[in-house]
This record gives structure tokens, C-alpha cells and sequence, in this order.
């Protein structure tokens, strides 16, 4: 057989697994649990100096220099304003006397670490974000921006008030939960926008790394420190903002916030990173 | 409304170390908004750190400052319990002014 024939046959035994099994692109089998553990693997083989807690603060784990600023940082936050503004609209209550506290489990303090979970009555996954807007929207208020402001200001808070809780996120024994798993997996790893790149390409195979003058950020624990204030961005921004400018940055069009895709993206992310303290609300440059 | 000034100042004995976040927008004057308007300047030009009658720090600040300015800087004296008075005034006439505690 010749070379160019090999690879017909090649493209086309691809073609015909591909057609045949829509979800086991990957591998033949979905198992999160295995996956997150060789994710976790990666990264902790990667970087052998630091502990499995030191990755949900992101570049500042990464580089010396940044530490030291981080800490200062730390200090005298950034998002202090922000958390002050998300504990005062989190306790105001809306028109109808009812507050954020009677939408969620134990009055929406420390919960931050079960978001986002799989409804098995919708079949869909429902992130924090979408949580907050439902619960206005169910009492009759305009739902808020989803990419910063008072969205990231509430969820400051919430996050705030979690400090330190593992992620605990639970895929139910239902098919679509794990299709939602295994289709933010392949959103994960999949290359779009003119750059070619996919997540991966940045977090999972170069974070420490300059892209420009920043330093990448490693995909596990990335969300634990959501939501952000970035300097660059001068202000607050949530998992919602950051996907959406991530995609544009790699001159991709980004999606809606809170679009399928980015929910099952962030359920993913979220489970690989299950046992990673919360330490949102954080700092990044 | 809370007060746009945060301070932390804590005495070491000899000196002071004295930090602040202060939130404002401090816009350039050179940046437009999604409708092509520019958006007009407005930023602080002035602030001050007073203790004891006496001001220890004086900042004239322009449009290149950041949004919510931070500071840091460190002064000789100032006891535990004294008191510390902030102040900005931008260059709309704006001000805010709040007394801090050393610690």
C-alpha cells in the first residue's frame, strides 16, 4: 500500500469512528474520575515545588517576583470595593421583600464550592451566574450583566463567604451529565479563532510561560480564584467574562455568556479542579 | 455611601506605614466610549495625608494615574491611636475626606 492510499484508508476508518461513536472521541470510555486525577497528575508533575492548594492563585504560584507583589497585594486588595458593593446587594432585598438568601441552599453562604451542578430536571448545567439571574428574574427584577459589575460584585461575595472549601462538584449517574462533561472536555481541547488555539494550548501546555508580558495561568485551579479583578481589564470580571475574552483574544467570536457551551466548559473545568480550595474573589494583573 | 478612601496606617515605633486605595474612575480624558464619545477627564489632582496639623504626603496626580489609585509610603513619627486625615480633590471640584486611626 502507498503512502497516500494509507492515509485514505487512515482518514477514513477516523471518519467512520467518528460517525459511529459521537462521544468517545478521546477515548474510548468517559471517566471523569480518572480524568481529573491524570489532569491533577499533570500539573502537580509539572510544577513538583508546589502543593495541589498553591494552583487555584494562578501565575502568582508560579513566578517569585509576582509572589512577592501578590502578597503585598494581598494585603490591600483590589476587589475590596467590590465585596462590599456584592455583601450590600446581596443582603438588600428585592421588591417583593425577598432576597438572594431564600434562592439558594443555606441562605447562599458558603456554597460557592457546589457550583456549577448538573439539574437533572432541566438536563442542563446551571452555573452560579445563571443561579443569581434566576433568582432575580423569579422575583421579578431585570437580570444583571453576566460579565461584570454587579453580577462579578455578588459573586465576589459569595465566593468570599467559601474561602477554603474544596470544589465539590458532583456529576450525577444521568448520560447527560457526563454528555455535558464530556462536551466542555472537548470545548476544552478543541483549536478555534484565527490564533489556532484551543485552552489547552495556553493553560494546560504552557502555563508559566509569557504570552506577552503576562504569565499563563495553569488550568487547574484556574476557576477557584473566580471572580477577578484584573488590572488589565481595571475592574471586576466574572468565569463568563473571562471565557468570552479569551475567545476573542484568540481572535476567535466569542459565544453569549452563559451560552451551553461555556456551562458544560466550566462544569469540566470545575470538576478536574474538585478538591481545590475556593480562593476567589482574586487579583490578577 | 461608603467612604472612596481606604487606609491602613501602622506605626513601627519611629515610623509610619501608611497605605491607601482610593476608588475613583481617574479617566484620561483620551479614551472613548462604545459610541465613539469621548469620555471626559476626570482625575484626581491632588492628595493629602495630614497628621498632626502637618501634611506628610502631598501627591499632584495628572491623568496617567490608574483607576482606583493605590499608595503606599511610609513617614517618621505618628503614635498608635493618633489620628491620620486623607483627602483628594479632583478636577471636576470633587473631594472626600476621611480620618483614619494608626494602628
Amino acid at each position: 500500500m502507498n503512502l497516500r492510499s494509507a492515509i485514505h484508508f487512515a482518514s477514513a476508518a477516523l471518519a467512520l469512528a467518528f460517525g459511529a461513536v459521537p462521544f468517545a472521541v478521546a477515548s474510548d470510555t468517559i471517566d471523569p474520575v480518572a480524568d481529573a486525577k491524570a489532569f491533577q497528575n499533570f500539573f502537580t508533575q509539572k510544577f513538583p515545588k508546589l502543593k495541589p492548594e498553591d494552583f487555584v492563585n494562578g501565575p502568582y504560584s508560579l513566578n517569585e517576583d509576582m509572589h512577592r507583589q501578590w502578597e503585598e497585594k494581598e494585603q490591600f486588595p483590589p476587589y475590596e470595593f467590590a465585596l462590599d458593593l456584592g455583601k450590600e446587594l446581596f443582603a438588600k432585598p428585592f421588591k417583593n421583600g425577598k432576597t438572594y438568601a431564600d434562592c439558594f441552599p443555606n441562605g447562599g453562604i458558603g456554597i460557592r464550592q457546589n457550583y456549577p451542578y448538573f439539574d437533572e430536571k432541566e438536563g442542563k448545567v446551571i452555573t452560579l451566574e445563571l443561579a443569581l439571574n434566576r433568582c432575580r428574574e423569579a422575583n421579578g427584577e431585570a437580570p444583571f450583566s453576566y460579565v461584570k459589575d454587579e453580577m462579578a460584585a455578588l459573586t465576589a461575595y459569595m465566593a468570599f463567604t467559601s474561602r477554603g472549601k474544596p470544589f465539590d462538584i458532583k456529576i450525577p449517574n444521568d448520560p447527560r451529565a457526563l454528555e455535558a462533561y464530556q462536551n466542555g472536555k472537548r470545548y476544552f481541547y478543541t483549536r478555534r479563532g484565527q490564533l489556532n488555539f484551543s485552552c489547552a494550548s495556553c493553560h494546560v501546555q504552557n502555563p508559566g510561560e509569557r504570552i506577552r508580558a503576562e504569565i499563563l495561568a495553569p488550568a487547574l485551579g484556574i476557576l477557584n480564584g473566580m471572580p477577578i479583578y484584573r488590572s488589565e481589564w481595571s475592574g471586576m470580571g466574572t468565569t463568563s467574562r473571562r471565557f468570552t475574552t479569551c475567545n476573542s483574544q484568540i481572535r476567535g467570536v466569542p459565544l453569549e455568556p452563559q451560552a451551553d457551551e461555556y456551562r458544560d466548559l466550566e462544569y469540566y473545568l470545575s470538576y478536574v479542579s474538585n478538591g481545590l480550595p475556593i480562593s476567589g474573589p482574586g487579583a490578577r494583573p | 455611601m461608603a467612604s472612596t478612601i481606604r487606609v491602613r496606617a501602622i506605626s513601627s515605633g519611629e515610623t509610619t506605614e501608611v497605605q491607601a486605595l482610593i476608588q475613583h474612575p481617574m479617566d484620561s480624558g483620551f479614551v472613548k466610549d462604545a459610541n465613539g464619545a469621548i469620555i471626559p477627564p476626570h482625575f484626581i489632582q491632588e492628595l493629602t495625608f495630614e497628621y498632626d496639623g502637618k501634611a506628610v504626603f502631598v501627591a499632584d496626580w495628572g491623568p496617567a494615574v490608574s483607576k482606583d489609585p493605590y499608595v503606599k509610603f511610609s513617614f517618621k513619627g505618628g503614635k498608635k491611636g493618633d489620628d491620620l486625615k486623607i483627602s483628594w480633590v479632583d478636577n471636576k471640584g470633587e473631594s472626600d475626606t476621611t480620618t483614619a486611626k494608626i494602628q
